[in-house]
């Protein structure tokens, strides 16, 4: 078998020179050598260049280890708190037809066009000591901005949009005819929704949440703002690799990164899975 | 609620869901960017654009745009062969470039960022083989751009690939049979059933590098008045206390975004119209 064969699915049309697929190959191998294998490759040298013990030493040091417990702990509340809103915004714009449907969908993508550190900035001028709600929170001795609270919120905020945007096409297209019918058999609406509707939406409900948590434990930018990088208190698992970074610490830095790094490829792993997952679905048919 | 619902349903849950919803969304989206644009109302306009109209502050959205721009034009160039070959070729390895490309995607922006800084530094991997060329990437706009190419990638590609599935093998026979070349069939017949996809994946990929920070800041030197992009100068304001101008640059910015966002809806009604 030759290395590349056009896929072309018909053969009544003119076929494209075959130098075309070769210079197609060579220009694409090329780009994506450089933009994705040379980082990935990058990495992985820089953080073992020191060796396998200061690796992890890197990973294991106490400020590390607190920059990932809030890395996780802000995905842990984030995800299924966006999780909950997107089933719900989901089962809302899908099931029914009402006034407002169309501005409540460009809402929900909003956050997707806000930068990220706009999507940081607007915490802090509500919650900040200058913000808008500030002399109030002084007053009571309650701390979102430099404080892990802050982070949670800009996360949520950030990630807000991919479980919702996962569910709406996919229940859009399953339609309303299974859960109408189940509801004429007498289910009530959480049996509807549990034994009827989870079921047929549950991979890309779990492809909605795979980027969420990727996006979640990866957030820079928005956290960059409200962390005030207070190291092992405010500062998560990218920031730490920032403050690594800035000190020099290239070997450590790229010792973190790694985790990061590593976790990106298991999101896309799952990801690809998935979808392999869900062409198999669609070709077995549903019964 | 019968007021808002158009049609009966047959289904449960419409109230509780919309008042979840419409709450959860009030609390953190609409009361939070509602408040840069109380806080920006505060200024007033004189003291707005005063905020805005510094040489530093014009200098980084020149910047941060300029930039933005040239990422997704070569996005859009690179995309549309990248797309082409991912579709209509068979080779070992496809499925797992095709996952690749939404590396992106779901790469923390300061994992890219100190990773592209490095490999492009005069003494790093890629550094090396340009300085001799007199090319310097790094702390330049060219740097900028380069971390901008890598983010917006996965737009364009992504735009055009489904787009490039579907379309219709009965067209490109139908200009063979007329006796076009493979090539005249491209430009004059696939290539325009393409552009609006490759629009959308462009202005997408231009409205992600507009407010990009984590993968730019570390390549970019953050120069002021060269190299500095607008995210960042946001940064630099808060951390001198300067919240009217954080605040004006936020909201400028935020207005910049909106105004694309819409185009972009526009831009989809009209390809998903012109599709049926």
């Amino acid at each position: 078998m030759p290395f590349l064969t056009s896929r072309s699915s018909t053969s009544y049309s003119a076929p494209a020179p075959g130098w075309l697929g070769w210079s197609l190959a060579a220009a694409s191998f090329a780009f994506l050598g450089l933009f994705l294998a040379l980082p990935l490759a990058l990495i992985a040298t820089e953080a073992l260049a020191k060796g396998g013990r200061a690796y992890l030493a890197a990973i294991s040091s106490p400020d590390s280890v607190a920059a990932l417990r809030l890395t996780l702990i802000s995905a842990g509340i984030a995800v299924p708190l966006n999780t909950s809103f997107g089933v719900a915004a989901a089962w809302l714009v899908t099931k029914f037809e009402f006034r407002g449907r169309g501005l409540l969908l460009s809402l929900i993508d909003l956050p997707f066009s806000v930068s990220p550190v706009i999507s940081g900035l607007i915490f802090v001028l509500l919650f900040g000591l200058q913000g808008l709600l500030g002399p109030w929170m002084l007053a009571h001795g309650l701390r979102i901005i430099y404080a892990p609270a802050g982070i949670i919120l800009a996360t949520l905020f950030v990630t807000f949009p991919f479980v919702a945007r996962e569910l709406i096409p996919v229940m859009e297209s399953l339609g309303s005819e299974e859960e109408e019918a189940a509801r004429v058999l007498g289910a009530s609406g959480w049996q509807v929704f549990w034994r009827v509707t989870l079921p047929n939406i549950k991979w890309g409900l779990f492809y909605g949440i795979i980027l969420c948590n990727a996006r979640a434990m990866g957030e820079f930018g928005a956290v960059s703002v409200v962390s005030g990088h207070i190291r092992g208190q405010t500062n998560t698992l990218p920031l730490h690799v920032e403050i690594l970074y800035n000190d020099y610490s290239f070997g450590a830095a790229f010792a973190c990164a790694s985790l990061l790094a590593l976790l990106a490829l298991v999101t896309l792993g799952l990801k690809s899975f998935i979808e392999w997952r869900g062409r198999g679905a669609s070709l077995e048919g549903r019964p | 609620m019968p007021l808002l619902l158009k049609k009966p349903s047959a289904l449960p849950g419409f109230k509780w869901a919309l008042g979840y919803v419409v709450l959860y969304l009030l609390l953190l989206v609409l009361i939070p960017l509602g408040g840069l644009f109380f806080k920006s109302a505060t200024l007033g306009w004189a003291g707005w654009w005063h905020a805005l109209l510094t040489a530093r502050v014009l200098a980084a959205f020149e910047v941060s745009f300029g930039t933005a721009l040239a990422a997704a034009l070569i996005n859009g160039l690179a995309g549309l062969p990248l797309a082409w070959f991912l579709c209509r070729y068979e080779f070992p390895g496809r499925r797992l470039l095709d996952a690749l490309i939404d590396l992106p995607f779901a790469m923390p922006t300061a994992v890219a960022g100190i990773t592209l800084a490095t490999l492009f530094v005069p003494q790093g991997w890629a550094g090396r083989l340009l300085a001799p060329l007199g090319i310097t990437v790094a702390y330049t706009r060219l740097g900028i751009t380069l971390a901008l190419v890598f983010i917006g990638l996965p737009f364009v590609v992504r735009s055009l690939q489904p787009v490039i599935e579907e379309l219709d093998p009965a067209v490109e026979e139908a200009a063979s049979g007329l006796g076009a070349s493979w090539w005249g069939a491209f430009w004059r017949v696939i290539f325009p059933e393409l552009g609006p996809a490759l629009l959308t994946g462009f202005s997408l990929a231009f409205a992600r590098c507009v407010g990009e920070y984590g993968s730019v800041v570390f390549i970019a030197g953050n120069m002021p008045m060269r190299t500095e992009i607008v995210p960042l100068l946001i940064i630099t304001k808060l951390e001198q206390y300067d919240y009217a101008g954080a605040t004006a640059l936020g909201s400028a910015m935020l207005m910049a975004s909106f105004i694309l966002l819409l185009a972009i809806n526009h831009l989809q009604a009209r390809l998903q119209r012109s599709t049926q």
